[in-house]
C-alpha cells in the first residue's frame, strides 16, 4: 500500500508519519510537496500535523488553497484514503472535506499530553480492527482543537456514523471533565459519510512504538492496512 | 485606488474563549459594567479599481472563500472607491 505524506510549509509531523509508515508498518512512502498537483499512484495520503502557512488567518485556511489540495480533493472523491492529523484535520475542515470548524481551546492553552479517546464506530476503514468502546491512549498537541459544528450538521454527522473518536476517561466514559479543549460533544475525530477521509486531533504517529509510551496509534494504521488486505508483520 | 475594510466576527452561539478571558480581565480591573465581549478580526485592503459595486461583490466572495469561515464567522465589508 503506497502512502504519500503531504508536506506544507510549516508541517512538522511529516517526518514522524513517514517514519512510522516506513519503519514500523514497512509500507512504501514518499513525501508529496504542497506545490505538487499529481498524487497518482498513492493509496493513502497523510496530511500531517504542524502549522501550515504559520496558521495565519485561521488554522488550515491558507493551506487548503495549496496546489496539492485540488489533487487531494479529487483523490478523496474517487475513494482514495485521506487522513488528516491535527493541523491536517484543520486543513480538511477548511477545505470542506469534513464537517465543522476549529476554535481556540477553551482554556486558551496549547495542550500537549496523552489523552484517551473512545472508538465510536468500527465501521470505518480506520477503525475496522477496533471494537466500539475501545479506548486508545494517544497524545494531542494543539492550540485549536475546540471542534465546533452547527447543530443541524452535527445531527447529520452523528446520524451518518461520522463521529469516529471522542475524548473520554481511561475507562471509556465520555464526560465533560475529560474534554481537553471544549470540543462539541467531546469529538476528537470525524470522517466523511463514505468513511475514506478521516480527521483527528490526536497524533497516532506519536503512539506507534512502545518506546513512546503507547502503541494504540497502530490500531488506526493497522485497521486501514487490514481493511485494504495488506499483511503487516506483527 | 479604493480602500476596503473587512470585519470578521464570531457567530452568535459560538463560544469565544479569548473574549471570555479579556472580559474577566476587564471585570477584575473594576470595569463591572462590561457584560459581554467578543473578539473578531479587522482587515484593511487596498484595491485597484473604481467600481464600488463590483469591488463589494468581489470582497464578499473573498470573505466567503478565505477571509472568514462561514461555519463559525460572520463578515461585513465597507468599500470606499
Amino acid at each position: 500500500m503506497r502512502f504519500g505524506v503531504v508536506v506544507f510549509p510549516g508541517s512538522n509531523c511529516d517526518h514522524d508519519c513517514y517514519y512510522v509508515i516506513d519503519r514500523v508498518l514497512g509500507q512504501p512512502v514518499d513525501y508529496v510537496w504542497h506545490g505538487s498537483t499529481d498524487v497518482a499512484g498513492y493509496d493513502c495520503l497523510v496530511l500531517p500535523g504542524g502549522f501550515a502557512y504559520g496558521d495565519y488567518l485561521r488554522t488550515g485556511a491558507v493551506a487548503r488553497f495549496s496546489p496539492v489540495m485540488k489533487a487531494v480533493e479529487k483523490f478523496a472523491a474517487a475513494g482514495g484514503f485521506v487522513i488528516g492529523i491535527c493541523n491536517g484535520f484543520q486543513i480538511l475542515l477548511e477545505a470542506g472535506l469534513l464537517p465543522g470548524a476549529m476554535m481556540r481551546n477553551t482554556g486558551l492553552k496549547f495542550i500537549c499530553r496523552f489523552v484517551n479517546i473512545r472508538v465510536e464506530t468500527a465501521s470505518t476503514p480506520w477503525t475496522s480492527g477496533a471494537q466500539v468502546g475501545q479506548v486508545l491512549k494517544i497524545p494531542i498537541a494543539h492550540n485549536e482543537g475546540n471542534y465546533q459544528v452547527p447543530h443541524r450538521v452535527l445531527v447529520e454527522t452523528k446520524g451518518q456514523g461520522q463521529v469516529v473518536f471522542r475524548y473520554c476517561s481511561p475507562e471509556g466514559s465520555v464526560l465533560p471533565e475529560f474534554n481537553p479543549n471544549g470540543a462539541t460533544e467531546n469529538i476528537a475525530g470525524v470522517c466523511n459519510p463514505e468513511g475514506n477521509v478521516l480527521g483527528l486531533m490526536p497524533h497516532p504517529e506519536r503512539a506507534s512504538e512502545p518506546e513512546l509510551g503507547s502503541v494504540d496509534g497502530l490500531v488506526i494504521w493497522r485497521s486501514l492496512l487490514d481493511y485494504c488486505g495488506v499483511e503487516v508483520a506483527p | 485606488m479604493a480602500r476596503a475594510r473587512v470585519y470578521v466576527t464570531l457567530k452568535e452561539g459560538i463560544l469565544d474563549p479569548q473574549g471570555k478571558t479579556v472580559l474577566r480581565a476587564l471585570k477584575s480591573l473594576g470595569y463591572e459594567e462590561v457584560e459581554d465581549l467578543r473578539i473578531g478580526k479587522y482587515m484593511e485592503l487596498a484595491l485597484d479599481g473604481g467600481d464600488e459595486e463590483k469591488l463589494e461583490a468581489r470582497l464578499l466572495e473573498m470573505c466567503e472563500k478565505l477571509l472568514a469561515n462561514p461555519i463559525i464567522e460572520n463578515y461585513r465589508v465597507e468599500v470606499e472607491a
